[in-house]
């Protein structure tokens, strides 16, 4: 049986990573690689580089990290963070990565993601929807959360799958930080509808949103940063739990 | 230990050059046909689509160049499609060292069953009925799948996936091996698999 899998994310300025209260504060937690290489080991199923300041300073994603991490580490990882263009996926994936995540490239230019399906395939390409709810609406925002736009999460969601994305990376801007649980309710409806899977992402606080998040929210992966860099939450032991509470684990 | 990455038009390398290092290994990724032959080991691996890889494998002579390989042959991923008979994919012929047909998965109808299967099958799922030297020292891996298409299960069949229905995760037959999983991308026990058969 498929296993849902737990993501850890690596937010990366600098080549370090930090992470980032509701994106605004950022904190300094440590090397990227040697981070990598400790959550391989506790059994992370795939990991997130996200260079998030890579969009607002129009800095490409660093490659030379991504030769580093794929040198090192034997489980499959996901880079996003300013992705553009065909070179910019391009060079990603030949220094090693085995899918990129685009975000407000695509929402500037849906097209982009039709593209780099066909170039690459669908199952390496991922579209990131950073999303908040505002008058009612839950709306896309890009620039690492920062710009809001007029264009509804679901549908978009939609969209982008038609368009050849395999795979959704949700945050919810709303939940990020706050540890108190995903967005379950937003993460089932979008999972529900899309035949491709959905990593959630932004609010887990403690094992128990896991669960949550895996019943109620229908999500294939969860996406964490904060509670795995600063060890409140071990993954081997996450890992146990959700097994135990009967979720399909690799353990 | 020389040890032959064939080179040809599908994508995703890379990493099985990573993983093979941290073996200890350098491999050759090379599409000519006196050092492929000449290899201790060969592996076929990548991702593509089964028509246009077939196409360019058929006009470098790569597809004659495989099925008469004697040496210990690991195809990964669309390299275990392309060593099969037939693909859906493209409707394409394929290289026949496996007795196999490659299908489509087809989604079930089953309302209910709407978010437990999606396509591609994506992510950590567990080999079972394991059998050869590939997997000793290991029980029942898990390993990490990204595929749309799916080869059945035949009289080669080595290793078994169950995702809507039960198919081959690893064929054997001969010297020739083949994994569907991403096996240099699947933690250390898929370490171990590309370990066990620089072993064979």
């Amino acid at each position: 049986m498929l296993t849902k899998r737990i993501v850890p994310c690596l937010d990366i300025k600098d080549g370090r990573t930090v992470k980032g209260v509701n994106f605004v504060e950022l904190k300094d937690a440590g090397d990227p690689v040697e981070l990598a290489a400790i959550y391989s080991k506790q059994g992370a199923d795939e990991l997130v580089f996200l260079d998030i300041t890579a969009t607002v300073e129009k800095r490409k994603t660093l490659v030379n990290l991504v030769k580093r991490v794929a040198r090192e580490v034997n489980i499959p990882f996901t880079v996003g963070g300013g992705i553009g263009s065909k070179e910019d996926v391009s060079a990603l994936l030949g220094a090693g990565a085995d899918k990129v995540s685009v975000n407000s490239a695509a929402v500037r230019n849906p097209g982009l993601i039709n593209e780099l399906s066909q170039e690459f395939g669908s199952q390496c390409i991922v579209v990131a929807i950073d999303s908040k709810y505002i008058n009612g609406q839950h709306l896309v925002h890009t620039h690492g959360g920062r710009t809001p736009t007029e264009v509804e999460t679901i549908g978009w969601a939609l969209e982008v799958e038609n368009r050849g994305a395999g795979e959704i990376l949700l945050t919810s801007m709303d939940h990020d930080g706050t540890k108190g649980g995903f967005a379950n309710e937003l993460t089932a409806t979008i999972s529900d509808l899309l035949t491709i899977p959905v990593i959630a992402s932004g609010g887990a606080g403690d094992m128990g949103h896991f669960t949550d998040v895996f019943t109620t929210g229908k999500a294939d992966a969860a996406l964490a940063a904060s509670i795995f860099h600063y060890k409140e939450i071990d993954i081997d032991k996450l890992k146990v739990k959700l097994s135990e509470d009967g979720i399909t684990m690799r353990l | 230990m020389k040890v032959a990455i064939i080179r040809y038009n599908a994508g995703n390398v890379q990493s099985v050059v990573y993983a093979l290092e941290r073996l200890g290994v350098t491999p050759l990724w090379t599409d000519d046909h006196e050092v492929i032959k000449n290899a201790d080991k060969v592996i076929f691996p990548g991702q593509g689509e089964a028509s246009t890889t077939m196409a360019y494998l058929q006009q470098k002579g790569l597809d004659r160049l495989i099925v008469n390989l004697k040496q210990p042959v690991l195809g990964i991923c669309i390299g275990l499609q392309l060593m099969c008979r037939h693909s859906e994919e493209g409707d394409t012929n394929c290289l026949g060292i496996f007795d196999l047909e490659v299908k489509k998965f087809v989604r079930p109808d089953a309302k209910n069953a709407h978010d437990q299967y999606k396509i591609p099958h994506m992510g950590w799922n567990r080999l079972e009925n394991c059998q050869g030297k590939i997997f000793s020292g290991l029980n029942n891996p898990y390993v990490y799948y990204v595929h749309s298409f799916y080869a059945a299960i035949g009289a080669e069949t080595a290793g078994t996936t169950d995702y809507i229905l039960p198919f081959s995760g690893v064929l054997q037959k001969g010297n020739f091996y083949a994994v569907q999983a991403h096996i240099e991308k699947s933690g250390d026990d898929g370490q171990k698999m590309l370990a066990n058969f620089l072993e064979l």
